[in-house]
C-alpha cells in the first residue's frame, strides 16, 4: 500500500521497502541493468565488464562491537562488489556531517577507513563533503561508490540458479544486526553478540578459484537472510529449502534473539555472503570455507523446482514458510 | 503473548538480579519472585522473572517422555 | 542455552508424533484450541502445525492480546501521543497496530515520541530522565505481564513519580475462555498457556473441569507443544476432562502467589471489550483507586471518535476460532502485513497474521 509518508519499515530491508524501490524507483527509472536489482551492476563497456555499486550508511550508534561506520562503509562496498565477482579496486567516499560533530570522532572513523582500504589493497579515489545544520543529520552519514572488474567468462546470475544447487554460508547469522540492537536499546547486556563486520573478497576470490559451479552471490544485510533467500527466490522463479539444524548461530547471537523474540533468520549480516553452488561443487566449497578459516560454514538448504517460496525444514521435522520480512523487527513480549 | 525464556541467575541485589542466556548477561527485576538463590533458572518475561524454573521437574519431564515412547 | 535446547531435540519428538499419529488412526481427527498467541506462532515456526495437519486440527482462540484490544485504546495512545510533553511507551507489539485512522508507527513519522522498551521498569528511567514530559506505558497484556506493570506501578509510587502514567487494558484469560465454552464451538480440547498459567496456577482453569473439558497447560518449544498435544489427545481417547500440567517445570496448582498479590494490590477486574468477542464481565483489569495518580484516563480525560471496524473483516469470528483466516473476504487479497486491516494480521501472534507468514 503506499504511504503517504516514509516510515522507518520502508528502510529496513522487507516488503515496505521493495515496494517503494519497484513502485517508484525501477517504475521511472528501468532498464538492463537497474532492474536486475544485483549487488551492483555489472555493466560491459570496451569489451570489459566493470562492477559498480552504491550504498549509503546512516547507522546509529556509529561506533560499535566490532567496528564503526567508517569500517561498514567500505566493507559494505567492497562486499557488493564481492558478491557479483568483481575484484573491488577503487572507491569514492562522500560525507554528510551534521554541525557540532566531533573532529576526534570523525578522525576515528577515517583511520578505520583508511585501515581496511589498505587492508584490501582498495583506493578511495574520489569524495565528497558536506556539512548540514544541527538537527539536520545525525552526526555523520557516508556514501561509498565501488568499482571493480568481473573475470570476462564468470557469469553469476539468477538464471543460472537451477533445481538442486545448494545453498552456502561462510558462518554464523545475525550477529550485526544483534550487536546494534544491544546498543540501541541500551540494554547492558555482557558478553553481548559483536558485529561480524568485515570485507569478504578474499573469500568470495578463494571460492571462485576452487569452483567454476557458483551460480550466485549475495551477501544477506537488512532484512537479514530470510530476506535476502526471498529475493532470490522471486527472481529465478525456483524455491529453496533450509535446515534450520545447519543454520549457524552463536551461542549469544541466539540468547539475544530469545530475550528479545527477535527470528535472527531476519537479523542483518554484515560479514557474510550467501552462495548457491551447483550440487556436484558443495562440499569441495564448504571444505575451502573452512579451510581458509570460515570455521562455522555450512551448506544450509537446497533450491527446489516447488513451492517457490523459501522453506525451513525444522527440527520437528516439520516444514514452515520462511516470509519476507514485514516491519522492523522489534523486540515483543508476545 | 508470553515470550518468556529460561534465565540463570548469576547475581542477586535486592529486588534486582543479573541472569544470564547463551553467555549474554542481563539486569531483571526479581520482585516478583520469593527465595531466589544464585545458579536458579527463572523464566523470564519482559524483563520480569515471572517464576521460578524446578530444574528437577525439567529432567523429569524428559524422563516421562522417554518412558512414553518406549 | 539450558531448558530450551533439551525441549527443541527432535529425537524424542518424533515417537510422540507417531502416538498422536496413532491414537488419530484410532479415533478420527479430534478439533483443539490453543487460546495463547505465542503458542499460535510456535505450533506454525516449529513445523508442527503442518505435520499434524492430517491428525489434528488445532484451532487458533483468542490469544493475542495486541487482537483483542479495540481500535479505541490505539486511538487513545494516538491522541496521547499527539499531545506535545508526551512520551509514549510501548512494548514492540503495538508499534504498527492500526487503529482506526493511523498507528504508533505512522504518528511517529509525524513527529510523536514513541519510545520501544523491552521491560516497563524501562518507563520509570524514560520518566526520569524527562522530568518536563509525561510518559505513559502502554499496558497492554495478559497476566504473564500484569504483575510486572503493576510492580511498575507500585515503583512509580515508591519513587514519588509525577510524570508517569499508564493507558491500562491488560485482560484476563479464565472469563475469556467461559465466554469461549458458552459459544459452544465444538472443542474437544484446549491446549492452555504456560506462562498465563504459571502466575493464575492450575487451579484457574476449574471451568474446564466442570465441564469434562480436557485442558493441558503446556510449554512452548516443540517437544513441550507435541507432548501436550498426545497428553489432550490421550484424555480425549480415555473419555477424561480434567486439566493436567505438561509444563511442570515452570507451573504449579496454585500459581505464582507473590505476582498474584503485586496484581491485585494495584488491578481489580472490571468489565472489558474483546474484539470479536464483545463485552466480557470482570475481564479486564483496571487501576485502583490508590494508585490513580497513576491512570493517564482519570488524569487526562481522553475524547476520541467512536470507530467502526471494517465490516469485511473477519478477525471476530477467526479470534473466537470458528473461522479461519481464509475464510475472510480481505485475507491476502486486501489485508496482509504490509496493509493491514483488522489486528489479527498486524500482531506478530496474530492468527491471520501467522497463517501469512509461515502457513505453507
Amino acid at each position: 500500500m503506499r504511504e503517504d509518508k516514509i516510515l522507518l519499515s520502508h528502510g529496513s530491508g522487507g516488503g515496505q521497502m521493495l515496494e517503494l524501490i519497484n513502485g517508484l524507483i525501477i517504475k521511472n527509472l528501468s532498464n538492463q541493468y537497474l532492474k536486475e536489482m544485483m549487488d551492483s551492476a555489472v555493466l560491459k563497456i570496451n569489451g570489459k565488464k566493470i562492477a559498480f555499486t552504491t550504498d549509503s550508511y546512516v547507522i546509529n550508534p556509529i561506533f560499535f562491537r566490532g567496528g564503526d561506520i567508517g569500517k561498514l562503509a567500505v566493507c559494505g562496498t567492497i562486499n557488493d562488489l564481492s558478491a557479483v565477482g568483481a575484484k573491488p579496486l577503487y572507491i569514492s567516499l562522500s560525507l554528510i556531517l551534521e554541525e557540532g560533530f566531533e573532529r576526534e570522532s570523525l578522525e576515528r572513523i577515517v583511520e578505520s577507513i583508511k585501515k581496511v582500504s589498505e587492508e584490501e589493497g582498495v583506493l578511495v579515489v574520489t569524495g565528497d563533503t558536506k556539512v548540514v545544520e544541527k538537527g539536520k543529520g545525525d552526526k555523520i552519514f557516508i556514501n561509498t561508490s565501488g568499482i571493480g572488474i568481473v573475470e570476462k567468462d564468470l557469469e553469476l546470475s539468477y538464471s543460472r540458479i537451477e533445481k538442486g544447487d545448494k545453498v552456502l554460508i561462510n558462518g554464523g547469522i545475525a550477529e550485526h544486526g544483534t550487536s546494534i540492537l544491544n546498543e540501541r536499546l541500551n540494554l547492558k547486556l555482557s558478553n553481548p553478540p559483536v558485529s561480524d563486520c568485515k570485507p569478504l573478497w578474499k573469500i568470495v576470490n578463494e571460492v571462485l578459484k576452487v569452483s567454476d559451479k557458483i551460480k550466485f552471490m549475495r551477501d544477506p544485510t537488512r532484512g537479514g537472510i530470510a530476506s535476502t533467500l526471498n529475493e532470490i527466490v522471486s527472481k529465478s522463479r525456483l524455491g529453496i529449502e533450509l535446515y534450520e539444524k545447519k543454520i549457524p548461530i552463536k551461542e549469544n547471537v541466539l540468547g539475544l534473539c530469545e530475550l528479545l523474540g527477535l527470528d535472527p533468520l531476519y537479523i542483518a549480516n554484515e560479514g557474510k555472503m550467501l552462495f548457491i553452488v551447483g550440487k556436484e561443487d558443495a562440499e569441495k566449497v564448504l571444505e575451502k570455507l573452512r579451510e581458509i578459516g570460515e570455521k562455522d560454514a555450512e551448506i544450509i538448504g537446497d533450491v527446489i523446482e516447488e513451492p517457490k517460496r523459501v522453506l525451513l525444514k525444522t527440527s520437528s521435522g516439520g516444514r514452515r514458510i520462511v516470509d519476507i520480512l514485514s516491519g522492523e523487527p522489534l523486540p515483543r513480549i508476545c | 503473548m508470553c515470550l518468556g525464556i529460561p534465565m540463570k541467575v548469576l547475581n542477586i541485589e535486592g529486588e534486582k538480579a543479573i541472569a544470564e542466556i547463551g553467555g549474554i548477561e542481563k539486569e531483571i527485576s526479581i520482585a516478583l519472585v520469593d527465595d531466589l538463590k544464585v545458579g536458579d533458572y527463572v523464566i523470564v518475561h519482559a524483563g520480569f522473572a515471572i517464576e521460578k524454573l524446578d530444574e528437577k521437574e525439567a529432567l523429569e519431564t524428559l524422563e516421562l517422555i522417554r518412558e512414553i515412547i518406549e | 542455552m539450558k531448558y530450551i535446547l533439551e525441549f527443541r531435540e527432535s529425537s524424542l519428538q518424533e515417537p510422540l508424533i507417531e502416538k498422536i499419529k496413532e491414537i488419530s488412526f484410532r479415533k478420527g481427527k479430534f478439533k483443539i484450541m490453543e487460546v495463547c498467541g505465542t503458542h499460535t506462532v510456535s505450533l506454525f515456526r516449529s513445523g508442527l502445525r503442518d505435520l499434524l495437519k492430517d491428525y489434528v486440527e488445532v484451532i487458533s482462540g483468542p490469544g493475542c492480546p495486541v487482537c483483542v484490544t479495540p481500535d479505541s485504546f490505539i486511538d487513545k495512545a494516538i491522541s496521547l501521543s499527539k499531545k506535545k510533553d508526551f512520551i509514549i511507551t510501548t512494548f514492540g507489539d503495538m508499534v504498527r497496530v492500526p487503529g482506526s485512522k493511523s498507528s504508533l508507527e505512522k504518528e511517529r513519522a509525524n513527529g510523536a515520541d514513541v519510545r520501544v522498551v523491552f521491560s516497563p521498569l524501562d518507563s520509570l528511567t524514560i520518566a526520569e530522565e524527562n522530568p518536563s514530559k509525561k510518559v505513559c506505558m502502554l499496558g497492554v497484556g495478559f497476566e504473564t505481564t500484569s504483575p510486572s506493570l503493576a510492580f511498575t506501578i507500585i515503583q512509580a509510587k515508591r519513587k514519588k513519580l509525577k510524570n508517569f502514567f499508564m493507558l491500562s487494558a491488560p485482560k484476563l484469560i479464565p472469563p475469556a475462555l467461559s465466554a469461549l465454552l458458552d459459544e459452544r464451538i465444538g472443542i474437544h480440547g484446549f491446549i492452555l498457556p504456560g506462562h498465563v498459567s504459571a502466575v493464575i496456577g492450575s487451579k484457574a482453569y476449574k471451568i474446564l473441569e466442570e465441564r469434562s473439558i480436557p485442558g493441558v497447560i503446556t510449554g512452548f518449544e516443540p517437544l513441550d507443544l507435541v507432548q501436550g498435544i498426545y497428553m489432550i489427545l490421550r484424555q480425549i481417547e480415555r473419555n477424561e476432562g480434567k486439566v493436567e500440567i505438561q509444563y511442570k517445570r515452570v507451573v504449579k496448582e496454585e500459581g505464582n502467589e507473590k505476582a498474584l498479590k503485586t496484581l491485585n494490590e494495584v488491578f481489580e477486574p472490571v468489565d472489558s471489550e474483546w474484539r470479536g468477542l464483545g463485552m466480557i464481565p470482570k475481564s479486564g483489569l483496571k487501576i485502583k483507586d490508590l494508585y490513580s495518580e497513576f491512570d493517564v484516563e482519570r488524569v487526562f480525560p481522553l475524547e476520541i471518535e467512536k470507530s467502526e471496524e471494517n465490516p469485511a473483516c473477519k478477525c471476530g469470528d477467526v479470534l473466537k476460532g470458528i473461522a479461519n483466516p481464509e475464510d475472510c473476504p480481505l485475507f491476502r487479497k486486501v489485508c496482509n502485513p504490509e496493509n493491514p486491516v483488522g489486528a489479527c494480521m498486524v500482531s506478530s501472534e496474530g492468527t491471520c497474521s501467522a497463517w501469512y507468514k509461515y502457513k505453507i
